[in-house]
């Protein structure tokens, strides 16, 4: 049964090969084209949830006095936890409060057996604390990144660079990547090491934006045996599209394997890469590239 | 000239009969995935291998979201006025849902020759001949993310749905007005809801969403009254509830995440509804959550059975201890009755967004296979004894970046999956893209909900349909869909028929009919290129045609053998 299957199982692979010689599947690497929204569930930052209606400075300033003398030792100074309290900034009551209403009877209560002491503050006192933590960012989801990514050796990427990378095979350190050091951010190096130039810009990369990717070229062999080259503009299994170096647009319908279609992506070697990085690879490289002034 | 169509038969009252819902998916599409099971394989045979090559539009429907809007037009019949309803003072202004092209992004239901299609905050009666449209409803609404809806539910002549401010809202299936609406999860804790709510017995079932750190839950209200009858929380609440000891704490259970954002399926035989839950949160740090490796944080990540009366879950199913990538197990859960291991089984299978395949005994929720169905992934250690997949840390969003797939838009998502009886095989849309995880602070307690990451997108082998040997979990076969290198791609959900065939969406904007070979690759035999695609394909029978419909770019588009 199980050998069975494996053999139905290469042969469905032969086919595709069979397939892959006579036209080529694009291995490319196509430029993403612009979708109006991904289909993850998730991706998307939260934009509607209506904004608080910001409180007095001087009430705030209150606030944070009043928490940092009588709640911080519990809960943090900045309100998201500490030793013994919970993170109060995302807790079920402070989200659904308004102006200490509902801040109030906790405090003045304390919850017995949660360690939760009463505190004799006052409903203007807990409304100036409401207000404060009211003021604080719900979560740094968005914000830029202070840390330094730089973990890397130089010296053992410079070694990979020459060696083992076989990078020098396409790319030189006096060519293409002279001063790369000095034009861009270490995270935007390193994702251009691994991209090659494809891919995304990072949504808080700082510094200069990404150099535009090297063209993905395409030849269409027609059954008379005219070639036409260019630009890859798209790609399905139903059409190919180009554009020709004087700018011609020029598109084919497909059927099977007629026309013939080669897809050449200056970045595939980045592409067959993917599955074999080593992290220690990747942070060695950059750590390099980045000296490169 | 032959008709491909019969002579309809007669129709039986406009509501919903409920014992079609038990009923393998036929002529009609009366829940989420045409039936309970969630195998989104439909029986018809009228279209086939050897016809679809005549596939033609029936017609298309352009929808307009908002108060206004409708077809129509200077020659044309009136526009349709929508019935309002929703409790904003002041609602707020989004597009693609209080004005121009709606997202429509979810299953449509097809009762007696009725269509009911909803994208967030409006729902639409459409007729399945022509796509005329009979009413439109729209919601005014406070917020609330606004990423989807998934489609309604009905009961007998009324429907339900979800509203991204978190309301279920009952409507008349005849007229479009509102039967009432309840509040389903609360606002101020930015819960948003889009999952199509399943009508089971007298239960309209219904899950929420969350991005912040709050606990997930499944509810059951009364499809009659919209009284509450059951709430089931996905994460311990209290002291001595079971699953506590997987938590650092109590308060990092109750802010545990583990949301019910996705339909589930139901076995009628064990009156089990089978779902599966959301990530652990905060998503990507487990230091204050898990701190140990006992601290699997259940019931997040996991494949969850619970009894429909009651309430209470039978058994669970974790497929990734304490997750820190936010790929949840919100996929479907596919009912599938087969053989494995050489004994007839009842089985529950799902392709994660982890990229991994798990085959479960749906009585027992025994594990009987764990396999990888993307060759990309690269995040776990191993398979431990349990079938559950042991993470990485290294894999985790590192300071220095660390190159891991899935991305976040995971190896699968939502998008709904297949499974034919005909072949044996589960057919799945595989996405195969790369990002640099980046850990943006060292302070766990700043990382709240979706906090504390930046992932940068930097490559991909490509999306592609595959299908599965669920009793191996090896790949049969691995379909590549040209042009979708980069982004990430369409590939919105697949349908199989009987008529030997299998309907996708392949990330160019084409929607495909592929002719199954069994084992070998499949070939496409025909094909329209529509744009952006939102939705599952689905089929059914009016009139004695056999219709396939497909949803995307503010339309509906219906095509039938001519």
């Amino acid at each position: 049964m199980h050998s069975r299957r494996r053999l139905r199982f290469l042969g469905s692979v032969i086919i595709a090969c069979a397939t892959a010689i006579s036209a080529p599947q694009a291995p490319a690497q196509v430029p993403a084209r612009p979708t109006p929204a991904p289909p993850a569930g998730r991706s998307e930052r939260a934009p509607d949830y209506p904004e608080r209606s910001p409180a007095p400075p001087e009430q705030v300033a209150r606030g944070q006095q009043l928490f940092k003398g009588n709640c911080s030792f519990c809960h943090g100074s900045d309100a998201r936890g500490g030793e013994t309290g919970p993170n109060l900034v995302r807790d079920q009551v402070v989200l659904a409060d308004q102006h200490g209403e509902l801040i109030a009877p906790v405090v003045q209560n304390g919850i017995p057996g949660r360690g939760m002491p009463k505190l004799t503050l006052s409903a203007t006192e807990i409304a100036d604390i409401a207000a404060w933590l009211h003021s604080q960012p719900l979560s740094d989801r968005g914000a830029p990144s202070t840390l330094d990514i730089l973990v890397g050796n130089a010296k053992q990427g410079e070694a990979y660079f020459n060696g083992a990378g076989h990078c020098t095979q396409c790319h030189s350190v006096k060519g293409d990547l002279a001063g790369i050091g000095g034009r861009y951010e270490p995270k935007m190096i390193q994702n251009l090491v691994v991209s090659g130039g494809g891919g995304r810009r990072g949504r808080r990369s700082a510094g200069a934006a990404p150099p535009q990717p090297l063209a993905t070229t395409v030849t269409v062999t027609l059954p008379s045996g005219q070639a036409i080259t260019g630009e890859l503009d798209h790609i399905s299994a139903f059409v190919v599209a180009l554009r020709e170096p004087d700018g011609t647009y020029k598109s084919f319908a497909r059927h099977d394997s007629i026309p013939q279609v080669v897809v050449t992506n200056p970045r595939q070697w980045h592409i067959d890469m993917l599955p074999k990085w080593r992290d220690s690879d990747i942070h060695n490289l950059t750590a390099y590239l980045v000296t490169l002034k | 000239m032959i008709p491909f169509c019969l002579p309809p038969g007669s129709l039986v009252g406009q509501g919903l009969d409920p014992a079609l819902l038990t009923k393998p998916a036929t002529d009609a599409w009366p829940t989420y995935a045409g039936d309970y099971s969630q195998r989104r394989y439909s029986t018809l045979t009228q279209i086939d291998t050897s016809n679809v090559r005549h596939l033609s539009l029936a017609w298309v429907s352009r929808l307009t979201a908002g108060a206004g809007g409708g077809e129509g037009g200077f020659f044309g019949p009136p526009g349709t006025t929508a019935v309002t309803g929703g409790v904003a003072e002041n609602p707020l202004n989004i597009p693609g849902a209080t004005s121009g092209s709606p997202r429509l992004s979810g299953s449509i239901l097809q009762v007696n020759g009725i269509l009911y299609v909803t994208a967030p905050d409006n729902a639409w009666a459409l007729d399945a001949l022509d796509g005329h449209i009979l009413w439109h409803y729209w919601w005014k609404s406070r917020g609330g993310t606004h990423i989807g809806n998934r489609g309604m539910a009905m009961y007998g002549d009324w429907l339900f749905f979800e509203t991204p401010d978190d309301y279920l809202v009952s409507l008349d299936a005849k007229t479009g007005q509102e039967r009432w609406h309840r509040e389903i999860s609360d606002f101020n804790q930015q819960y948003f809801s889009t999952m199509a709510p399943v009508v089971v017995g007298d239960h309209v079932l219904v899950g929420t969403g969350d991005d912040l750190d709050a606990p997930g839950f499944l509810q059951s209200f009364d499809p009659k009254t919209g009284d509450l009858q059951w709430k089931f929380y996905t994460v311990p609440m209290k002291q001595g509830d079971p699953g506590l000891d997987t938590w650092a704490s109590l308060d990092a259970a109750q802010h545990g995440g583990a949301q019910v954002w996705i339909p589930g399926s139901y076995d009628a035989e064990t009156h089990l509804y089978i779902f599966g839950t959301g990530n652990p949160t905060p998503a990507y740090t487990a230091r204050l959550r898990a701190p140990r490796d006992t601290h699997t944080n259940l019931y997040t990540c996991s494949v969850v059975a619970v009894n429909v009366e009651t309430g209470k879950m039978a058994w669970y199913f974790q497929t990734s201890p304490n997750d820190t990538h936010d790929w949840d197990s919100t996929q479907p859960a596919v009912l599938v009755d087969g053989m494995f291991g050489g004994k007839p089984r009842k089985m529950v299978m799902q392709a994660s967004r982890n990229g991994y395949f798990y085959v479960l005994d749906r009585t027992t929720g025994e594990h009987l296979l764990t396999m990888k169905f993307s060759d990309a992934a690269n995040w776990a250690a191993g398979v431990n004894a349990k079938g559950q997949l042991e993470r990485n840390p290294d894999k985790d969003n590192t300071i220095a970046g660390s190159l891991v797939s899935p991305d976040n838009g995971g190896a699968t998502n939502w998008i709904p999956a297949s499974y034919d009886p005909q072949t044996g095989l589960f057919y799945v849309v595989l996405r195969e893209l790369y990002a640099m995880y980046y850990l943006t602070t060292t302070d766990p307690r700043v990382m709240v909900g979706l906090g504390g990451s930046e992932q940068d997108v930097v490559g991909s082998l490509g999306t592609s349909v595959v299908a599965i040997d669920y009793q191996t979990g090896k790949l049969a076969w691995k379909y590549r869909f040209e042009g979708t290198g980069g982004g990430y791609g369409g590939a919105t959900g697949l349908l199989t028929t009987a008529g030997g065939l299998l309907f996708a969406d392949d990330g160019s904007g084409n929607f495909v009919a592929f002719g199954l070979r069994g084992m070998r690759l499949p070939v496409p035999l025909w094909h329209a290129h529509l744009g952006s695609i939102g939705n599952a394909p689905e089929t059914f029978t009016v009139g004695g045609c056999q219709y396939v419909l497909v949803a995307g770019d503010g339309a509906v588009w219906a095509f039938y053998l001519q």
